[in-house]
């Protein structure tokens, strides 16, 4: 029969201090040294690390009762407003929301960034006043600390693959993919590549809802499918997909995270965005997840995209490899383009070796999904449609 | 080994970056012309920018045979009223908050900012930094500046 080792058993082997751990960069040097089956059966454990710019970040918080007490109607943080419409003293504050004050410069990314750095936050807030909370306003000093709760709700993360961004047009442009000069002088890219996440478990065979992860300097969940999940893209031989698919919607405590995970970004004439570090742990349960994991950056192939074209479709312009990407330029239409990440590979690095510390020291044990994600299903787009259209497009769907 | 390090003196070449302002006056005439033709220094552009004000600023490396050559040039282009500033700029980067994320290097021409293929660390070449300070805009950390 085919080894196999169940989470269970790696679990108890975390306990008794003999788990086996190695990186998914690691793991590729140790298949070539020690040998693919040697390696399968000695390792247990592969971690995946990224950090690279992910928008879709925000937090939920509870400030507790003032007294008198206040239902918030209109919050702010720092000058940067919070969603309120849900209960008296609860809020979600949205990394891309911006300061009414300070603009580009402070957003909620760097709101989220200040609570994680234990530094004192500006509250205010207004309301209309009820019988029961007569408090029509409040302005008042916030920690971490101070909080009830404050958790990082991220709806869309860990984005399996990505796209590579690059301008034809003959002005320079500022994008979320960086500034991005005319004529095609310069391509970013923003992936971990071998390390990342999603790539190392392309079929979420291992990953799904419950999944325990790193999620900025602690222990967090997989609460859902991310959004924009779109695991039916085209993929290559090995499983792959090209392009963007996979995403995780994620969950974690912000009074254990570290500010070394969780980075707020600005994106000159773009605006605010928040790195986040994000790791999963993937459990070599059988053969299959191994070769999985054995993904090399030249195995992970990503289109070039035309961010000039301010359209849904924007037009690919080739497909290229990380391997490719990271050594520093690759050819696009026979020309030859210098090539830069968004995202850090060096922190993503880091996130997996930290990830790896803290199973090696017993501090973190691997968990079984409690539901699988979504593996058969594309995006929808937003068409502009009348009431009409919406109901004809209803019933040929029904 | 003796030999090279013989000819090497021989050609020996007197460098200096510095970086140019001039008004709209200048712009037009041959000054670059006359300061290769006349006074026999070599002029390299490293990075040209015309500002708002009409003014131009020019990053050059002036090459000469000898520093006194290489003076009567700056002479002369003082004597039309460029100014001209040692480039003491310099860009420096807070390395403890620098996440290595290499969104600099994207629209760094000169090369001066890379990423290390093996550490994946930044690295920044002084040398080749022309201060066009586009790296300034492009990092999302804002931990570039430029010092005086
Ligand atoms: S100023 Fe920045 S972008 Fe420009 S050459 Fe120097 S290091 Fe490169
Ligand atoms: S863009 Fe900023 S944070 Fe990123 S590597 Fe360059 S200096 Fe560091």
């Amino acid at each position: 029969m085919a080894f196999e080792r169940s989470i269970e058993e790696i679990n108890e082997k975390i306990r008794c201090g003999n788990v086996v751990v190695a990186t998914a960069e690691e793991i590729l040097s140790m298949a070539e040294s020690d040998g693919y089956e040697n390696t399968f059966r000695k390792v247990d454990v592969v971690t995946t690390g990224t950090f690279g710019p992910m928008c879709s970040t925000g937090a939920f918080l509870n400030f507790g009762h003032s007294d008198p007490p206040i239902k918030m109607q209109k919050v702010w943080l720092n000058d940067v407003p919070a969603y309120t419409g849900i209960a008296a003293v609860d809020a979600y504050i949205g990394a891309t929301e911006l300061s009414e004050s300070r603009g580009f410069e402070y957003g909620g990314a760097h709101v989220i960034e200040d609570l994680i750095a234990d530094k004192p936050v500006r509250l205010r807030a207004t309301s209309y006043g009820t019988d029961c909370y007569p408090l029509r306003e409040i302005e008042t000093y916030i920690n971490r600390q101070m909080l009830n709760q404050a958790y990082i709700f991220n709806p869309r993360n860990a984005y399996q693959n990505y796209t590579v961004a690059i301008n034809t047009s003959d002005r320079t442009i500022y994008t979320y993919m960086g500034i991005l000069y005319p004529k095609m002088a310069n391509a970013t890219y923003c992936s971990a590549g071998q390390l990342s996440p999603l790539l190392n478990d392309p079929f979420y065979e291992t990953i799904g809802i419950g999944t325990r992860i790193f999620l900025g300097g602690a222990q967090g969940y997989v609460a859902w499918e991310g959004t924009q999940h779109s695991p039916s893209v085209a993929r290559n031989e090995k499983g792959i997909p090209i392009g963007g698919a996979g995403t995780l919607a994620v969950i974690g405590d912000i009074k254990k995270m570290n500010r070394r995970y969780m980075r707020a970004a600005v994106f000159e004439r773009y605006g605010v965005s928040m790195y986040v570090g994000l790791g999963v742990p993937i459990p070599v349960i059988n053969e299959k997840i191994f070769r999985n994991v054995l993904v090399r950056d030249e195995d992970i192939q990503v289109p070039v995209l035309d961010y000039s074209v301010g359209r849904r479709k924007r037009p690919a312009l080739g497909i290229v490899n990380y391997k490719q990407l990271r050594s520093g330029s690759v050819v696009i239409q026979g020309r030859e383009v210098k090539t830069a990440p968004i995202s850090s590979y060096k922190m993503a690095r880091e996130i997996a070796t930290e990830l790896k510390k803290w199973i090696l020291k017993g501090e973190f044990f691997l968990s079984n999904y409690v539901q699988p994600l979504p593996k058969n299903q594309n995006v929808k787009p937003l068409e502009i449609r009348d009431l009409e259209d919406l109901e004809v497009e209803y019933e040929k769907n029904r | 080994m003796k030999k090279t390090a013989k000819k090497a003196e021989r050609r020996q070449i007197f460098r200096k970056r510095v970086m140019l302002t001039f008004s709209q006056k200048l712009v037009g005439q041959p000054v670059m012309y006359r300061l290769i033709k006349e006074y026999d220094v070599a002029v390299n552009i490293l990075f040209a920018k015309v500002l708002p004000n009409e003014t131009g600023k020019l990053v050059v490396e002036f090459s000469a045979s000898d520093e006194k050559r290489l003076n009567k040039g700056i002479n002369f282009l003082k004597s039309l009223g460029v100014r001209i500033e040692p480039i003491s700029k310099e860009i420096v980067r807070d390395e403890e908050n620098c996440i290595d994320c290499g969104a600099c290097t994207s629209v760094c021409r000169s090369g001066a900012l890379s990423i290390d293929r093996k550490s994946f660390e930044l690295v920044f070449d002084q040398e080749k930094c022309v201060l066009c300070e586009m790296c300034i805009h492009a990092c999302p950390m804002k931990v570039i500046n430029i010092s005086f």
